[in-house]
């Protein structure tokens, strides 16, 4: 007869809880190897020092003897220099790519959950196919139709319009670009928030004398709020850190956005890291709150799946 | 339905929001097409269209099979993809269980731990691992290694999700039974509850291929030389600066491999939920859940 201390130690399968802690450990010790480690280096980086004759940075892992130096420096780079024109860049770019998804998002999320009746099947496998092309292939496919001599000019040229420089450095370009990305990744949370209404919902407010256009902004659009968010946060978090669209899109300095400066910092110019390390960081903290948010809806996800 | 009120009541119009629906597929997959059908040019051309032929795929100098850069990238990227599906799936499914099963103060730490990876910007991952494999873990030669440590870290949060999704859905009744019919503990896991797992595991390995060929920004932080080189890394360094119908057909055979991977997940998935019945959920929903 087991004694309670025996049971307690025992889950109700009868493996011991040491298993499960055993099972849980490789990854859980990967993890923080090569993820919370390497977070640290980069606070190492940027507030360690710069080797005096090799001119690379060299990380200082003890805190007590940390040099804030670049980091001020970018801070006031964002307040005032030139890093703070990349960053309201970057941030204006991100709005206007986010207000976009929304404006194309929305219709396409809402037909495909709620009016695509028999077609459903066939529309939900169209939306989800970008997922599965790569990104920079995707980005290819775009610099071959706006090249010099793409499609694009061509078909213009034959309607008689002068044909334009698409990837010579105009925002309009990135932000489109940043848009075709990213906008499935923000359709198909909304698509599962819409397709949990429950239509009977809708039916009790047509019943109760809404019109059609009232049961949309009065049930499913405060409904449907949630999925907006958490597809608002799934594509912002990448486009505050893409430096491969701009430089794919436009490549010029006038479009560069906060992620450029990083790949700059980092992969460019070895001199640079300690700047490179703090701008990341600096990124990481403006994003944070984003990223809470995503944390904790996840978390919450599970849980109610768990029970 | 009457102009007016289509015009005023534009969630009640299906022909319009149709319409908007119809113009998105387009605007979204034919650019995608358009490059594609391109790889299979004749000339040397990525706008007009001189006939078909497999030159970018075979025979010319610049071609897939014959330009060593295009060769590298292809051979690269499928290393790095299997080795990683064979480390993170392992890895993830141990986790999935562990984090399931163990109940103390830690698993919650750990749970939110396993999901910090997903959420990070790919930008600060890898500026995080350049850093250590440039200072800490000097050891650890940029390249394969470094790229190969990067891609299973990213990749075992994915493995966890799938994994414990299908963990919830078969609960514990069965391990149960199990052991009420006599299998120590060990065989009830061993037995019963890893077959049960089994499509959740091939699933893992067919998306962890998945989205180690897809990755761009970890593979392009920890890039050693030419000889690696990923095709998303090549696909970038020659978008704009060399741009040939070769490189579409670099572009169309990694495309050709992901699908290949997804409909392998896919039909298992649907394989085993077709025999479950109606108590399995759909594979294309199995796959979208894995944002969340």
């Amino acid at each position: 007869m087991p004694t309670n201390l025996q049971a307690a130690e025992t889950d109700s399968v009868g493996l011991k809880d040491w298993v499960w802690k055993a099972a849980a450990a490789p990854g859980l010790v990967w993890l923080v190897l090569l993820f919370v480690v390497p977070f640290y280096a980069i606070l190492a980086i940027a507030m360690g020092r710069l080797h005096p004759v090799q001119l690379r940075p060299v990380p200082e892992w003890n805190p007590l003897q940390w040099d804030l130096g670049p980091f001020g420096e970018v801070w006031s780079g964002l307040f005032g220099g030139q890093l703070g024109v990349i960053a309201i860049r970057t941030l204006l770019y991100v709005l206007a790519a986010c207000a976009l998804s929304v404006l194309i998002g929305y219709p396409v999320a809402y037909f495909v959950a709620r009016k695509a009746g028999k077609r459903k099947g066939l529309f939900l496998l169209l939306i989800l196919a970008p997922f599965w092309i790569n990104y920079l292939m995707r980005m290819l496919a775009w610099v071959n139709l706006l090249h010099n001599d793409g499609f694009v000019n061509t078909a213009i040229t034959a309607v008689g319009l002068a044909p334009q420089d698409w990837l010579g450095g105009r925002p309009s370009t990135v932000i489109l670009g940043l848009v075709y990305g990213y906008i499935p990744f923000f359709i198909l949370p909304l698509y599962a928030a819409l397709d949990r209404i429950d239509g009977q919902v809708l039916e009790a407010a047509r019943d109760l004398g809404a019109s059609t256009r009232a049961a949309f902004f009065r049930v499913t659009l405060p409904l449907s709020k949630q999925g907006i968010l958490a597809g608002l946060v799934i594509i912002m978090l990448p486009m505050f850190g893409d430096y491969y669209t701009p430089n794919l899109l436009s490549g010029s300095p006038r479009t560069q956005m906060i992620g450029n400066q990083i790949d700059q910092y980092v992969n460019q110019t070895t001199s640079q890291g300690r700047h490179g390390a703090a701008l990341t960081l600096i990124l990481m903290m403006a994003v944070a709150l984003l990223m809470l948010y995503y944390l904790f809806n996840i978390a919450r996800v599970t849980e109610e799946a768990r029970e | 339905m009457s102009l007016r009120s289509a015009a005023t009541n534009p969630w009640g119009s299906p022909r319009l929001l149709r319409l908007v629906t119809i113009a998105y597929v387009v605007w979204s997959i034919v650019p995608v097409l358009v490059a594609i059908q391109f790889s299979f040019n004749a000339g040397r051309s990525r706008t007009v269209w001189q006939g078909f032929s497999l030159r970018w795929y075979l025979t010319d100098a610049g071609s897939v099979a014959r330009d060593e850069s295009l060769r590298l990238a292809l051979f690269q990227s499928v290393r790095l993809a299997f080795l990683t599906m064979l480390v993170a799936t392992p890895l993830g499914v141990a986790l999935a269980l562990g984090l399931a099963r163990w109940r103390g103060r830690g698993a919650r730490a750990a749970g939110f731990l396993m999901l910090v990876p997903l959420i990070t910007p790919e930008i600060v991952m890898g500026v995080a691992l350049f850093m250590v494999f440039a200072n800490l873990y000097d050891f650890v030669p940029f390249g394969t290694w470094a790229q190969f440590l990067g891609h299973v870290t990213f990749s075992i949060s994915f493995v966890v999700i799938i994994v414990r999704g299908r963990l919830f859905a078969i609960g514990r009744d069965y391990e149960e039974a199990a052991m009420d019919l006599g299998a120590s503990p060990a065989q009830a896991v061993r037995r019963v509850l890893l077959p049960l797992l089994a499509p959740a595991i091939f699933a893992s390995l067919a998306i962890v291929f998945a989205i180690s060929i897809d990755d761009f920004v970890i593979s392009q932080f920890l890039v050693a030389g030419a000889d690696t080189v990923t095709i998303p890394v090549r696909l970038y360094s020659g978008a704009r600066l060399a741009p040939r119908p070769s490189l579409n057909a670099l572009a169309t055979l990694m495309l050709v491999i992901t699908m290949a991977a997804i409909t392998v997940a896919g039909l298992v998935m649907r394989r085993y939920n077709r025999r479950e019945g109606a108590g399995g959920e759909s594979a294309v929903r199995a796959l979208t859940r894995l944002d969340f």
